[in-house]
Formats: C-alpha cells, sequence, structure tokens
C-alpha cells in the first residue's frame, strides 16, 4: 500500500469542483445560478493552475478573472434579469443536437489526451518540482520585458534570437485593452434614441409574462 | 485507490480541460440568454487554458527531457486571461446595447440582418 499523495488528492478534489460547476453552468437553467456556479469552476481552475506550478497564472486568474470578468457579468446579469430573462427555457431538439455535438467533442478530446504514453505521469512518486521552480513571477515579467531568463543557457545563438520574449505582443496587448475599453464605454453609454420605446417594451413583457 | 497514490500526470489535466472546453461548447450552443453564451466561452478558454499550464510543466511527463520551455506556455495563459476580459467587457457592452434597443437578452430575436 503506498503512502497518500497529497498533490493528487488536492488535485482530484480541484478537478471535481470545476468539473462539477461546469456542468452546473450547463444544467442550470436560470442565468444568475450559472454565475455562481462559473464563479466556482474558475475557482477551482486557478487552484488547478497552483497544483501545476503556475502560482503567477492563477494568481492572475483569480484577480483578473475571478475579480474582474465574473463582476462584469455579474453586472450584465443584474442590469439585464428582468423576469422574462431570468431563466429561459431550450428546446428539446436544441438541446439534443447541443449534447450530441459536446459529446462528438468530448470524446475526440478524451481519446487524443489518452493516446500518449509521455503523458502518463511521472513514473515514480518522488516530487520533482525544485523550491526555485515554482517562483515564476520576475522569469514572466522578465519575459514581458524582452529578456527570457529561463533561457540563458541556450547554447546556439541563432536558436537563443528566435526566444527574444514577449515585447511585442505585450505592447499590443495593451493597446488592445486601451482600443477595447474605449469601445465598450462607447457602446455600452445609457442615452439612446430609442430609450423611451425600451421602457415601453419592458414593461409590456412584464405585464405579459 | 491508484488514483490517490500515483502522481498526476499530464493526461489528469488534459481530461479536466476537455470536460471544461465541452461544457463549454455545450453552454455556447443551447443558452438562449447571450450572457450564458458569454459565460460558455469563459468556460472553453479556461479549459484551452489549463492544457497550456499542463503542458509547460515538466513534471508531470514521464520523461521530463522532452517538455518545451514552460516560459511559453505560462505567457499564453496570461495573454488568454486578458484577452478574455478585454472580450468579456465588449461581449458585454454589445449585450446592453441589444437591450437597450430591443428590450431583450435573446440571442434568437437578434435576425436583423437575416439576408
Amino acid at each position: 500500500m503506498n503512502p497518500i499523495n497529497w498533490h493528487s488528492c488536492f488535485f482530484l478534489l480541484a478537478a471535481a469542483v470545476a468539473c462539477a460547476a461546469a456542468l452546473g453552468v450547463v444544467a442550470s437553467k436560470n442565468v444568475v445560478r450559472m454565475a455562481v456556479f462559473l464563479l466556482h469552476a474558475l475557482g477551482a481552475v486557478a487552484g488547478l493552475f497552483f497544483l501545476a506550478g503556475a502560482d503567477f497564472v492563477g494568481a492572475m486568474q483569480l484577480m483578473i478573472y475571478v475579480g474582474g470578468t465574473l463582476v462584469l457579468i455579474a453586472f450584465g446579469v443584474m442590469l439585464t434579469a428582468r423576469r422574462p430573462f431570468l431563466s429561459m427555457d431550450t428546446k428539446l431538439a436544441q438541446w439534443i443536437a447541443g449534447t450530441l455535438v459536446g459529446g462528438c467533442l468530448l470524446a475526440v478530446l478524451l481519446r487524443s489526451a489518452l493516446s500518449v504514453d509521455d503523458w502518463a505521469g511521472p513514473v515514480s512518486a518522488a516530487p520533482r518540482a525544485q523550491a526555485e521552480d515554482l517562483a515564476t513571477a520576475a522569469p514572466l515579467g522578465m519575459g514581458m520585458l524582452g529578456v527570457r531568463v529561463d533561457r540563458l543557457d541556450e547554447p546556439e545563438a541563432a536558436r537563443r534570437e528566435g526566444m527574444s520574449g514577449y515585447l511585442l505582443p505585450f505592447e499590443i496587448i495593451s493597446v488592445h485593452l486601451l482600443v477595447v475599453l474605449i469601445g465598450a464605454a462607447y457602446l455600452a453609454r445609457s442615452t439612446r434614441p430609442g430609450e423611451a420605446r425600451l421602457r415601453e417594451n419592458v414593461e409590456d413583457k412584464i405585464n405579459a409574462g | 485507490m491508484s488514483l490517490f497514490t500515483q502522481p498526476i500526470g499530464l493526461t489528469h489535466y488534459l481530461v479536466v480541460g476537455a470536460i471544461l472546453f465541452a461544457a463549454g461548447v455545450v453552454c455556447m450552443v443551447t443558452k438562449r440568454n447571450a450572457i450564458g453564451v458569454l459565460m460558455g466561452i469563459e468556460l472553453v478558454l479556461n479549459g484551452a487554458n489549463l492544457n497550456f499550464v499542463a503542458f509547460a510543466n515538466p513534471a508531470l511527463r514521464a520523461d521530463p527531457g522532452r517538455a518545451v520551455a514552460w516560459m511559453d506556455g505560462h505567457m499564453i495563459a496570461l495573454f488568454v486571461i486578458v484577452l478574455a476580459a478585454a472580450e468579456a467587457a465588449v461581449a458585454l457592452a454589445i449585450v446592453l446595447s441589444f437591450y437597450h434597443n430591443h428590450a431583450s437578452v435573446d440571442v434568437d430575436e437578434a435576425d436583423e440582418l437575416k439576408g
């Protein structure tokens, strides 16, 4: 009887929470419940990132996804959660077709995930991760400034030049974020010509439903 | 149980990522609420991100020598997270704009551009 591998136990716990919450998002009809399930799924995925040795990515997942994107979605739910849209039924035929497509996709993905021997896991149970491997924030920051500190020992000069860091993608994504924020603020501004018609429509729908 | 005593491999992460991805795809195609579709997209992105981070970790493989540089996987995962935040902001702005004009968030009602 081998001793219990606690890394595996915590992985299984986080994986179970993530999968159950993802299925809950699919199965739930109420949009508020879907948002809560999504919160649990994203939090569990952050735990999986930590367990995979990606401490900075896990922290960013918690801060940006759970703390930012999900708050945005919660605001969207609150701003649009009128009675007719709180829970919307899907037709049975659409459910069958969607589940069929998703099931086929899942079968293909699982088939390919289980087919490679190298991916089955380390042979020995001894933990290979060193303490210095777990601090990824500083190398990632240097990578965004254009210096690949993890590959400074690459012997070939030609390959070293090909790994010149992520300064350009970082700049592109910065400008992209600025453009997106301005565009979103422009699109979502509240004063519109159709405002009066909107209120009539909403009240009609609430009275009817 | 061998699942609790054996070390975790890349396959375990890939299976979880595949389940998240498939659940997101089903969510995208079956939900009628536009915000529900948005949540499906978030699930799909998280499933893909999980694969990037898992492939970046050499300790999850049987032969660590075949691993690629870890920084690429982490960096792509970070970019995906940031782009998902941007995408959610724009999608939500579009949904709110549609809601202002049509008093509905049903994606089936957005058919005015039909040819």
